[in-house]
């Protein structure tokens, strides 16, 4: 596998592998995936128990999360200055004396996910940052404006400076069992997205079973999607453990038969530092390190940083932190 | 390493448990344990030591008992046992919620001193061991508290004789200390050498919990103290967790003693993989299932049989995740795989893996520490069912593998061991899954899932893996005994020769009925069969060992009996019924004129009873969902034991071999019965009977000649699973022995007579059937 340095605008990733280029839909590939719900559940209720991390290795991993999260806003009262200020909060989402009692000089989130309106001020915001703006797209969350109009949205968010975008599947491909039209339907999102790199919300929440979710995994993957990703955050059931595993499973079996890595991201209801720790440890167990950077691993929050930065600040000083001694985003 | 190191190297560093309160324990008992009798340590004599295989370390001085010590322990566990008994269940039940609760308390303190005492990971032993062991002390005070309302005329065995094995300590502590006591017995408990320490913790417990002096005692010490209290007279019962060597032995040495037996040991159990298994989901099963406590699990799914077609996929699946296996450290609650138990166990398990030259073997790439009992997660894939390591329990760390093409050569390759104790099946397939889950030989079968346990649900083995359960209420069932007492059993013995001449106007000659047909017996003996008043009733067949072989091979190939419906076998039971009611006066009078009693036109009715009776139960022979925490069921199943011979009551020549037969067919068995040795000529007759009954040829089998010549085949023949001994010839010693063969089960009379016109069958029933539990964890 070869890998080669990206554009010098971004600090982080470092490196970078090729993108998906997609496959062929391969219908008896999805028709043989399967997902055991009861042995998933098992392996993700042993997993936090199995995998502990402490002290210095725990700080070093919260920081890690910091650099994967995708600080997000997607409410409908946002507004450019609430955007500015999230993305003030992206450039330094911990405090300098913190930062600096760790060794480190600098850090900054994953990227900046917002609704297309906010991209303009936030691709203003992060100039010169190297922090990318994500928009979420195509009728999200519900997928369901017209097509035509799906598709000229990520036009206009790539447009307008987004360099991820973040599409959502339509859920009734997947339930009616049409294979093909989500496939043939995430072809054209990956099209339009051009160099843009493109996330594919399954909305398992949605999906009903964890073998469609498995299914809807592979034939995104196929598809082109450079990222899959659990939820919109506007589903009843968010992000779990469980969707996680088969998702990166998915993952993984797609990289040993093409060799191409594509990334994960859970978004929605991950809001402790704890979490984070739990789904960097599932995703080291079952993927490997090489998926421990934000080129290949994002995390979909807005709470999440809060419960970091306090307990930073706890193994710093030996103290429990409140959250008002840290920055609002 | 600095926090920005790490942060490039994302590595999960250590995450030690902290030793400190249980060394400060150890500290606090002085480093030095005697014996635990009637409440009280005796003085230690430190003998031998308590040892961290993961380190080497010298944890305490530990004290091997004296047969002064067993004997003092023995004396406690009887002084104290009527008055446990009679506190009733729900005193009982107090005192064991009360071990439960400081089980709990002490948990962690429990946990940490397991590790550093047997080597395994604190996850385990923090997760599993203890908690399951609080949950065992939990439902048994429940089953304490029903006893008197859910088996009235049961009552305690007395005092337990207890061993225990070194892989799970404080699990196997539980599992035998709390069904026995649940029932109203005392115990004698050894813990083994290597692990010792987690027992004196529990033995601390116990005057904590303010359990009466003596109920609880507890002996430490090697094997030479676990064969003083198997040999021990005052002992009721032996329960035995271990080698099936060690078992083996035990049988024999409690052979003829009348001591209640459970054996609960070895295993290679399959584990099996069909093309339309969740793959990965499958691969993680095998961490549970093999690399469980280093692999030192009776239960651990050992065999690994894949399905050609995936085979492949599964194997690099496989062994990918058995590269991100930690192996350490087993304080560490990042470890996956902990220590072997002793450098005597790694050394056995690296001659094991040595010898071997077959398959290609695959060591995970991890670190291991440079010290300690340590073992690599080891997997040999290429092997056939005649390699050694596919056949011999490894008891390490260590999975074999081969492949198969379809369903039933799956099951036939699973079946394919002396052992029986679990087994797994990877399916998607529902109709597969439960296919193939009662077809395995097994006494546990986990689907898509392995290792689950639960106190509620039945656990145990078939084949050499033993005999017994435990778990539910079938485990405790295993610790009573009927209230009512039996009455000796005087000899019985034949008519002596009189002068008179044969009673038949025409010559009959009696045979054995063998395979449906009758046969000459292969020694070419008969023996005149006499009545009271000197009259020749016949000339019965002497059968031999070779007889008893052929009968067998009839009763192997009539294994399809097992497979029919329960439906059927009570239709033909009711027709052997109707068929003997019809002959009636004729098997009467044979029966008064062999016995030369009075007794026959009633014997022939309870006989029809007993096969009304058993066809009732036929059909109503049910399993049970036990009620564990788990979202799927547990199903115990009622499964025929498989060939059973039986060695019929001498004194009641019809009765007592139908009351044996209708019970044990209609369950599904096949048996080969010798008949009253003194009166076989019913035996004989009846035979015609079955002949018009539909019976399918050798489900049935009759011999006749000295019990005491067709015994000992009987109890060593492989191919029998069950022998049965109502004769009133002293052989209960010798059937117990020779059956340790292959640890078949045995039901003796032990020289006590039996009630054969007593019309429950149910004692029938739970002898002539095995419980097979099957988890099936669901989840759409």
């Amino acid at each position: 596998m070869t890998t080669t340095e990206i554009a010098a605008t971004t600090q982080l990733p470092l490196v970078s592998d090729p993108r998906n280029p997609g496959l062929p839909l391969d219908m008896a590939w999805v028709r043989a995936a399967t997902a055991n719900r009861s042995a998933i559940e098992r392996r993700c209720a042993s997993l936090p128990a199995r995998r502990s991390v402490k002290k210095d290795y725990q700080a070093a991993w919260l920081l890690k999360a910091i650099t994967c999260i995708d600080l997000t806003t997607l409410a409908g009262d946002d507004t450019a200055e609430r955007v500015r200020r999230l993305c003030a909060k992206a450039r330094q989402p911990l405090r300098a004396d913190l930062l600096a009692a760790l060794g480190f000089d600098s850090l900054h989130t994953g990227a900046v996910c917002v609704y297309h309106e906010m991209v303009a001020p936030a691709v203003a915001a992060l100039k010169g940052s190297g922090i990318p703006v994500a928009a979420v797209s195509t009728g999200f969350p519900a997928g369901l404006s017209p097509f035509a109009l799906r598709l000229a949205e990520i036009g206009e968010s790539v447009a307008a400076g987004a360099e991820e975008i973040d599409i959502v599947i339509s859920r009734r491909h997947v339930l009616e069992g049409n294979w093909q039209a989500l496939y043939d339907e995430m072809r054209l999102f990956r099209e339009a997205c051009g160099e843009a790199h493109v996330k594919a919300i399954l909305a398992t929440g949605e999906l009903g079973t964890l073998k469609n979710v498995a299914r809807a995994s592979l034939v995104c993957m196929m598809a082109g999607a450079d990222f899959i990703k659990t939820s919109t955050g506007k589903e009843a059931v968010n992000a779990t453990l469980p969707v996680s595993l088969v998702m990166i499973r998915a993952i993984r079996d797609y990289y040993d038969r093409t060799g191409i890595r594509v990334g994960y991201k859970p978004a929605g209801g991950i809001s402790k530092a704890k979490d984070a720790l739990v789904y960097l440890s599932l995703i080291k167990e079952e993927l490997g390190d090489r998926w421990l950077q934000p080129d290949l691993f994002r995390f979909g929050a807005s709470s999440l940083l809060g419960d970091i930065e306090r307990q930073l600040e706890h193994h710093v000083t030996g103290a429990y932190s409140a959250g008002y001694c840290h920055a609002a985003g | 390493m600095t926090v920005k190191e790490i942060f490039e190297t994302m590595e999960y560093g250590p995450a030690p448990e902290s030793a400190v309160e249980a060394l400060s324990w150890l500290v606090d008992q002085g480093d030095c344990f005697g014996q635990f009798i009637d409440g009280q340590f005796t003085d230690p004599g430190a003998s031998f030591d308590a040892i961290n295989p993961a380190t080497g370390e010298v944890l305490a001085h530990l004290t091997q008992a004296t047969a002064e010590d067993v004997d003092a322990a023995v004396a406690a566990a009887r002084k104290a046992q009527p008055k446990w008994e009679g506190l009733g269940g729900s005193g009982r039940a107090r005192h064991l919620y009360a071990l439960a609760r400081l089980l709990q308390k002490h948990a962690r303190l429990f946990a940490v001193l397991e590790t550093l005492d047997s080597g395994k990971p604190i996850r385990e032993a923090r997760d599993l061991d203890v908690p399951l062991a609080q949950r065992h002390f939990y439902y048994h005070a429940g089953l304490a508290q029903l006893m008197e309302v859910e088996l009235p005329d049961q009552r305690a065995l007395g005092v337990c004789g207890q061993i225990i094995p070194w892989n799970f300590p404080l699990l196997m502590l539980a599992w035998k200390v709390a069904p026995a006591l649940a029932a109203g017995n005392t115990v004698v408990l050894k813990p083994a050498e290597q692990t010792t320490l987690t027992a004196m913790l529990f033995a601390d417990i116990c005057r904590q919990a303010g359990l009466p002096k003596g109920v609880v005692n507890i002996v430490t010490g090697d094997g030479a103290v676990g064969e003083m209290i198997v040999t021990h007279p005052g002992i009721d019962k032996i329960a035995f967790t271990g080698s099936t060597e060690v078992g083996r032995r035990i049988r024999v040495a409690t052979a003829g003693s009348g001591k209640a037996l459970t054996l609960e040991l070895g295993g290679k159990s399959p584990y099996i993989v069909f093309e339309d298994a969740d793959l990965d989901s499958a691969v993680e099963g095998l961490v549970d299932a093999i690399w469980f406590n280093q692999g030192q699990v009776c239960c651990a799914g050992s065999r690994l049989l894949v399905q050609e077609s995936v085979a492949d996929r599964f194997h690099v699946k496989l062994r990918a995740r058995m590269d991100r296996l930690r192996v350490g450290d087993p304080l560490d609650k990042c470890t996956d795989v902990g220590a072997l138990v002793s450098a005597e166990q790694l050394a056995r398990v690296a001659d094991m893996v040595a010898a071997n030259g077959a398959g290609a073997a695959h060591r995970a790439i991890c670190d291991l520490p440079a010290a300690g009992c340590f073992y690599p997660p080891t997997l040999i894939t290429g092997l056939a069912p005649s390699d050694p390591l596919m056949q011999e329990e490894i008891f390490g760390p260590v999975l074999v593998s081969t492949t198969f093409r379809t369903p039933a050569e799956a099951v036939q390759l699973a079946n394919n061991s002396r052992y029986g104790l679990a087994a797994t099946v990877w399916s998607e397939n529902i109709s597969t899954a439960l296919d193939i889950a009662p077809k395995l030989v097994a006494g546990v079968v986990w689907v898509n899932a392995a290792n689950l346990f639960d106190a509620a649900a039945p656990f145990g083995g078939l084949r050499e893996s033993g005999f017994g359960r435990e778990g539910g209420s079938e485990g405790l069932a295993a610790y009573t005994q009927p209230r009512a007492t039996a009455k000796p059993l005087a000899p019985v013995v034949a008519m002596p020769a009189g002068r008179g001449g044969p009673v038949d106007p025409v010559d009959r000659t009696p045979k054995l009925y063998i395979g449906g047909k009758q046969a000459r017996p292969d020694g070419g003996y008969s023996q005149a069969i006499w009545s009271k008043a000197g009259a020749l009733l016949g000339q019965a067949p002497i059968a031999g060992r070779k007889d008893v072989r052929n009968a067998v091979e009839a009763a192997q190939g009539a294994a399809g009996w097992a497979g029919t419906t329960g439906h059927l076998r009570a239709q033909i039971l009711y027709y052997i019924a109707e068929n003997l009611s019809a002959r009636a006066g004729e098997f009467s009078h044979r029966i008064d004129a062999m016995t030369g009693k009075r007794h026959g036109a009633r014997e022939v009715e309870a006989a029809i009873q007993h096969l009304f009776t058993a066809a009732a139960w036929a059909d109503k022979w049910d399993g049970r969902t036990a009620n564990v925490p788990l979202r799927g069921l547990a199903v115990a199943l009622k499964e025929p034991v498989g060939i059973i011979g039986a060695l019929c009551a001498d004194e009641a020549p019809l009765l007592g071999l139908v009351k044996a037969m209708a019970p044990a067919i209609a369950l599904g068995n096949r048996v080969v019965l010798a008949a009253s040795e003194p009166f076989p000529l019913a035996a004989t007759d009846f035979y015609q009977i079955l002949d018009t009954s539909d019976v399918p040829a050798g489900v049935v089998n009759i011999l006749t000649g000295p019990h005491a010549d067709l015994a000992g085949p009987l109890a060593a023949h492989l191919g029998v699973d069950a022998v049965w001994s109502f004769s009133s010839t002293a052989l209960s010693a010798e059937i117990e022995a020779a059956a340790a063969g292959n640890l078949k089960r045995t039901w003796v009379n032990d020289g006590l007579a039996h009630d054969w016109f007593d019309a429950d069958l149910r004692p029938f029933l739970e002898q002539a059937s095995e419980e097979k539990t099957v988890w099936v964890p669901y989840g759409a």
